[in-house]
């Protein structure tokens, strides 16, 4: 029988990560296989055909859409300038003469006959794709982007706001489950990546932002303090686009909840080295989750094979994903195949779960993730 | 092609069908036994249309590889379905529907926002689509927004409409000239060109081939706004399916092989389950509303006679109203109060709110305690009403059109384009997807319908068993027997009657006196007060004589004060009488509240005994 279990987010201390990096419209490649790319290095280029600009020259004019290609001075190809004259009527004797401007600069892309219509076209507007991690290009696909391939630890969030950030990683918070006071961020934290225990809040995301801070990793956010983040209620779970100066990841999820131990343990080993992070989430089908890749010298020893593991079993290590037992973390001590009721009488499939001070739980299979075990 | 595939003229001894949902492939295999067609068993499997399988086929096989397994009896030789049945082994057909990858994805464009361009919307919803965005020449957008938007959308398809019959062509050549301008990329492959289905003005239609034609999959088809005073929407809507499949489908990973072995073209999951509710409506003679509310959107389904007298279908998809990933947003909509209102207990505020994202965050987790059950029930009538109201807004009347009125239309009826929805008129209230169907109590589902679309007069009220309605709209095309055979054996669990007067409910004082004749020849004669809930054993095809006699002031539908007299159907739920008042509201004192949802928890057998009644309840 077939059944889906919540895989669980990746932290993994050492990995061959491959990420593609496309281009949102065929364009320009900049790398070839085989080279080395920095996080900053541009590795493609392409342009935006530029905004649409519609004139509507018939009603500018005063004149029927059929009669455009006797008032019109350019065709279709010229280029314009913002305020250039492009149709006019004769007037009576050179007096009452209308003029229809150019709102813009720009190459004529179309005369309409039947609406009356010009449209300009602005200049492309320029785009350009970054490495975003260290890595080397082991693959270019034309027109469209390259794959990089790192030697990195990767760590993947449950939730992130804000797109790609790079810095030097700092871990602040003493303990997983520590709770930040603002003042701790200064000027010197300007430019890093922060790790802050359990609480990514409002004051201290703002004194972040102030001192310059790249980005914030944090246990848990409190959904009050996202809103007045934003400054309104976030409906769908699609992010990465937010302008609000800095990058948030959240490893567990709402609330205050400590960093995994494993998570804090593995980003303490990793403080100083540039750090690549990224808080878009798409919580679809096709889901996207947050992550930080920190690059590791070149080397193919340690690479994490895999380590994690596809079905629950007896002795597994799991972590709990809802109330009442949110956060907690406890390894299975049995899987019963009949379906067994709940509190709210309905009739799930259940484990049962032993806690770190040997008290046992059991709960819907639903509500658990496995944690990798490398 | 696929357009063309016809079912074997033969006697159909089985029949096997998935539905290939977002997350989930559920697969059900239905056989013909000596009284007719049966549910089987039903089989389910993860989606694999997205990475690492990319193959829809991999999980269709998954699935059907456990009904296989739960049936004990051979459907595959390896990845082939084994067609037509030998002995015990094979199935006659195979049919599928599909909302994987987001469904069909659609940008609709029409000259007037409230004319054409709405009537384009209703061609696109009722063929399964969900409308990302209405262009109008008058939708106060500047061209270049329009442009921008479209870009930014890459919608799957684009309908145009626009125009009556030998009226104006500009507008929506303008609309054409937009579209071309923004020159959209599909959402799926770089490489094919985006279908672009014209149904306008007749007369437009070389000038909008000259625009489109180069750029565009373009396909022209019958205008569907031809008069003002008529809409003809099945050609769109057709076509927007043919296109469906052709394009859209055939660009998702594995879908052509799918195609492939489908017995009928393969439907978009909303447009089996609208055909399914035309089926009821049309075979009962009864104005039906249907819901299906999922984890990331909110389907609600309509047939109600206009003022001709003829029934009129109608679809609108909630794209971000669901109980997992869109369980975010309807806190949103609706606001905290709205939710809260619907809880017999205190909660922090701040907490519910975290609960909420951890549930959007993480959306396969299920309620373990009775107290996260009850918060999720609450958030699902706040769903559910927020997209019948989405619904009420959209299934109306032809607007801008001359209508012929009596003095009481008058009364009901301001404007053209008024809602087609009359509850009072309701004759059924069909409920679907997780929330509803698996409630671990029947008597949930039928509370949390009630308290969201809040019938009038009598209703009767049902859920699907086990969400296979799909399937079964699908069946429908090609076998209607067989899909009413086992919609109403296998899928449609009914619940019981509703008996609600209409009229503002003053608490205590009195509201309905009935008399109901039991079939177990039990008399009730009761005189019940304003404010409450009564639940009345009557079970599954059981009928029962009732008089109801409304006080002044409440209507049963026959005016008010008016006695009524009836008969009504039972279900596994029973005779439901709701004193609570039309418009239906709840005591804004906390205390008060709270006391009278602890009341009719208590009536209805809502939930098993527990102690967070007890606990005390602070004003929020």
């Amino acid at each position: 029988m077939a059944y889906a279990y919540t895989p669980g987010l990746r932290v993994t201390p050492a990995t061959i990560l491959r990420k593609e990096r496309k281009l949102p419209l065929p364009g320009q490649i900049l790398v070839e296989v085989g080279d080395s790319v920095q996080a900053a290095d541009v590795i493609a280029r392409a342009e935006l055909p530029g905004n649409i600009r519609l004139l509507n020259v018939g009603s500018a004019l005063s004149i029927p859409a059929e009669d455009i290609y006797r008032h019109i001075l350019k065709r279709v190809g010229d280029s314009v300038v913002k305020g250039e004259v492009l149709a006019t009527t004769k007037g009576f004797f050179g007096l009452f003469k209308s003029q229809a401007q150019s709102p813009t600069d720009g190459i004529i892309e179309s005369i309409s006959e039947i609406t009356g219509q010009v449209m300009i076209r602005e200049a492309p507007i320029p785009v350009e794709l970054k490495a975003h991690i260290v890595g080397e290009v082991v693959e270019t696909i034309p027109q469209e982007g390259v794959i990089l391939e790192a030697y990195a630890t990767f760590i993947q969030g449950i939730f992130g706001i804000g797109g790609e950030a790079v810095g030097e990683l700092l871990v602040v918070a003493e303990s997983p489950d520590e709770i930040l006071n603002p003042e701790r961020l200064t000027e010197q934290h300007k430019d890093r990546v922060l790790v802050v225990g359990a609480l990514a809040s409002y004051p201290l995301i703002e004194q972040a932002i102030q001192q310059g801070v790249r980005g914030l990793i944090a246990g848990g956010i409190r959904d009050a303090d996202l809103r007045k983040l934003l400054g309104y209620e976030l409906g769908v779970a699609i992010t990465g686009t937010e302008e609000l100066g800095i990058t948030l990841i959240i490893t567990e999820g709402f609330g205050e909840i400590a960093i995994a131990e494993r998570t804090f343990e593995l980003l303490k080993e990793r403080q100083g080295s540039q750090t690549s992070i990224n808080g878009a989430t798409q919580i679809r089908a096709g889901v996207v989750r947050p992550e930080i890749v920190i690059p590791l010298s070149a080397s193919a020893d340690n690479i994490d094979q895999a380590t994690q593991e596809n079905t629950l079993d007896i002795g597994s290590p799991i972590r709990i994903i809802r109330e009442p037992y949110f956060g907690q973390l406890g390894h299975v001590t049995a899987l019963p195949i009949e379906l067994q009721p709940l509190e709210t009488e309905a009739k799930v499939r259940v484990l049962e779960v032993e806690f770190a001070d040997g008290s046992r739980v059991t709960l819907p299979r639903a509500n658990v993730e496995m944690i990798e075990t490398s | 092609m696929n357009m063309e595939q016809t079912v074997p003229d033969r006697e159909i001894r089985s029949i096997l069908a998935t539905d290939c949902g977002s997350t989930t492939t559920k697969a059900i295999l239905i056989e013909k036994r000596e009284d007719g067609y049966h549910l089987i068993v039903r089989g389910e499997a993860p989606t694999t249309v997205e990475t690492p399988v990319e193959d829809v086929t991999r999980g269709v096989i998954n699935a059907i590889t456990e009904v296989q397994e739960l049936a004990d009896r051979k459907l595959l030789d390896g990845d082939r379905i084994i067609k037509p049945q030998q002995g015990d082994e094979g199935v006659d057909i195979y049919i599928s529907t599909s909302s994987a990858g987001g469904g069909l994805q659609m940008m609709v464009a029409g000259v007037v926002r409230n004319m054409t361009a709405e009537s384009a919307e209703r061609a696109a919803l009722g063929a399964g689509a969900i409308v990302m965005d209405v262009i109008a020449s008058n939708d106060k957008r500047l061209p270049h927004e329009k442009i921008e938007r479209i870009r930014n959308l890459r919608p799957d398809m684009i309908l145009l409409s626009g125009g009556i019959d030998g009226g104006t062509t500009s507008h929506v050549a303008e609309l054409a000239e937009i579209i071309a301008a923004a020159n959209p990329r599909p959402r799926l492959g770089i490489s094919y060109e985006l279908p672009v289905i014209y149904a306008g003005n007749q007369d437009a239609r070389e000038i909008i081939a000259e625009r489109l034609a180069d750029q565009t999959a373009l396909e022209i088809v019958e205008n569907l706004r031809p008069v003002l005073e008529r809409e003809n929407l099945m050609p769109a809507r057709l076509k927007i399916q043919e296109q469906f499949l052709e394009h859209v489908m055939a660009h998702a990973p594995g879908y052509k092989t799918l195609m492939s072995w489908t017995d009928a073209p393969i439907m978009p999951t909303p447009g089996a389950v609208g055909a399914i509710m035309q089926t009821i409506a049309e075979q009962r003679d009864i104005q039906v509303v249907g819901v299906d509310i999922g984890g990331a959107t909110t389907d609600v389904f309509s047939v109600f006679r206009n003022i001709e007298g003829a029934p009129v279908f109608n679809r609108t998809v909630s794209a971000n109203l669901g109980m997992s990933y869109s369980v975010s947003n309807v806190l949103a909509e609706a606001g905290l109060q709205n939710v809260l209102r619907w809880l017999p207990f205190s909660v922090d505020q701040s907490d519910l709110r975290d609960r909420v994202k951890n549930k959007m965050i993480r959306p396969t987790t299920i309620p373990q305690t009775l107290e996260e059950l009850i918060i999720e029930q609450a958030l699902a009538r706040e769903a559910l009403r927020l997209a019948f109201e989405q619904h009420k807004s959209l299934a109306v009347g032809l607007r801008g059109v001359q209508q012929q009125r009596t003095i009481s239309d008058a009364f009901d009826q301001t404007k053209t384009g008024a809602t087609l929805v009359n509850m009072m008129g309701l004759d059924m209230l069909v409920g679907s997807g997780g929330v509803l169907s698996h409630a671990p109590r029947r008597h949930q589902a039928a509370l949390m319908m009630i308290d969201a679309f809040a019938p009038e007069g009598i209703t009767h009220l049902a859920v699907d068993s086990i969400f296979m309605m799909p399937q079964l709209g699908v069946l429908a095309q090609v076998n209607p027997e067989a899909a009413t055979q086992v919609f109403d054996r296998d899928c449609l669990i009914h619940l019981g009657t509703c008996i609600a007067p209409v009229g503002e409910a003053n608490r205590g004082k009195p509201c309905l006196s009935i008399q109901v004749a039991l079939p177990d020849g039990t008399h009730i004669e009761e005189t019940i007060p304003a404010g409450e809930l009564r639940l009345y054993p009557l079970g599954v095809d059981e009928t029962a004589r009732v008089q109801l006699e409304p006080a002044r002031g409440f209507d049963m539908g026959a005016g008010r004060g008016t006695s009524l007299e009836t008969e009504v159907t039972g279900g596994v739920v029973g005779l439901v009488i709701d004193t609570r008042g039309r418009p239906l509201t709840l005591a804004h004192d906390e205390p008060d509240r709270v006391e009278r949802l602890q009341r009719w928890i208590s009536t209805l057998k809502l939930y098993p005994e527990h102690d967070l009644w007890l606990m005390p309840i602070h004003p929020v």
